[in-house]
């Protein structure tokens, strides 16, 4: 190689180190500042500003979803596995909003760690699968689970 | 003397005449398999790819979104590289790839932004989110229109490509970091359905037509690709005999 174009390579793989050094620098003090939500734990922690607005999310737990009589108000529980916050929100939710889902919520934590939410949206994760296969899926799962109760029931 | 040597298929290569001759031979193969895949990758997704179980019909936008996202941020390395390559080569063809492939990859994360957009408000309940992914996407097409709109601003052809170049290779730190992003931070959109190791999180019968789409979308980023650079040779070689040839030759079979 000629070494005018050896040192043109030089200079630009130091373009290339330099850009991404100072890159990585701004990322790394971005750190947790550039997460969309906080998760349970960290607000149970402490972690989450109160009476600001911050948005927190989690898995929506099975079960914890009630819903007003004569309103368009609801409650509900998100758990990242180490903590349940209580969300409640007035409005209409997304249609992938169910149970068992991940929902994100925009709102202020009040004194009790409650996040009081002016908007919800649901997260999709990264799995797709045809209608049939979830159904099979979904019964093979209740089906084992049926046998687990049945065996501890005959172990009685 | 045999160091030389080595290097001299790679200026040859670097000829605009020989990639203007050689692409007129390619470009309907190309344009033939294009067409098959697009055609193929899209009624096989839109018509006969199962419905997703949460989604129903409207994840069908995959077939759009994952492939214009991944040709946009392989094109960009194309683009830096090329960039790259005609900083240290001084070699006038990698620079015309570079300015062709600006406008394509702009183009192409433009897709990726409007179709997560309209797949965004009935599934998140949002058009548009300020998380990592999308953010660092949206960065990835002020990049592109950075290196497109440079050239504006010298008046010569020479120093306009340095600029662009340069620009082109800060700004290839963004790739790691959009592709990383849904990992490195809490995200809204998800994680990789498509993954380098392991198998992708998609039904084999959703995969398979994503499969032909995102092969076709290479293949239309090539045909655009050549087509965008020969009318830059031309442009650029237009005092060349071979262009004037050319010109000449064209005028007289009309």
């Amino acid at each position: 190689m000629h070494p005018i174009r050896k040192q043109r390579l030089q200079i630009v793989v130091l373009i290339v180190i330099a850009s991404s050094l100072a890159t990585a620098l701004i990322v790394y003090m971005l750190g947790q500042n550039a997460n969309y939500f906080f998760t349970p734990a960290q607000v149970l922690q402490g972690e989450a500003p109160k009476n600001v607005t911050i948005r927190a999310g989690g898995m929506v737990v099975e079960g914890s979803i009630e819903r007003s009589s004569d309103s368009l108000d609801v409650s509900f529980l998100v758990t990242d596995g180490l903590a349940d916050l209580t969300i409640n929100y007035s409005g209409i939710l997304p249609d992938l909003f169910a149970e068992g889902e991940a929902a994100i919520a925009t709102g202020k934590l009040d004194g009790d760690k409650v996040l009081q939410a002016s908007q919800v949206l649901a997260k999709h994760d990264e799995n797709y699968t045809p209608p049939e296969v979830a159904d099979a899926m979904k019964q093979a799962y209740e089906l084992k689970q049926q046998e687990q109760y049945q065996s501890q029931e005959a172990k009685k | 003397m045999n160091l030389n040597l080595q290097w001299t298929w790679f200026h040859r290569l670097g000829s605009p005449r020989w990639f203007y001759q050689k692409t007129q031979r390619w470009l309907p193969w190309l344009c033939l398999i294009m067409l098959s895949l697009l055609v193929v990758g899209l009624v096989w997704g839109l018509a006969f790819a199962p419905p997703d179980a949460k989604q129903g019909n409207s994840f069908r936008i995959i077939y759009l979104h994952v492939p214009a996202s991944v040709v946009a941020l392989a094109g960009y390395y194309l683009m830096a590289i090329s960039g790259a390559v005609g900083l240290i080569w001084r070699i006038k063809l990698s620079y015309m790839l570079m300015r062709s492939a600006a406008p394509i990859g702009a183009a192409l994360t433009f897709i990726a932004l409007v179709t997560g957009a309209i797949w965004g408000k009935p599934t998140w309940g949002a058009y548009w989110v300020w998380d990592a992914r999308i953010t660092s996407m949206l960065i990835l097409l002020f990049l592109y229109l950075g290196v497109m709109a440079l050239r504006h601003a010298y008046s010569s052809n020479e120093a306009a490509d340095k600029a662009s170049a340069i620009l082109g290779l800060v700004g290839m730190v963004n790739v790691p970091i959009i592709y990383k992003s849904v990992d490195w931070w809490q995200t809204l959109h998800q994680p990789a359905t498509i993954k380098f190791t392991g198998a992708p999180s998609m039904h084999p019968d959703m995969f398979m037509p994503l499969v032909v789409m995102i092969v076709g979308f290479y293949t239309f980023y090539a045909v655009t690709l050549i087509l965008f650079t020969r009318i830059e040779i031309l442009r650029r070689e237009y005092r060349a005999s071979w262009v004037k040839q050319l010109v000449e030759n064209n005028s007289a079979e009309k």
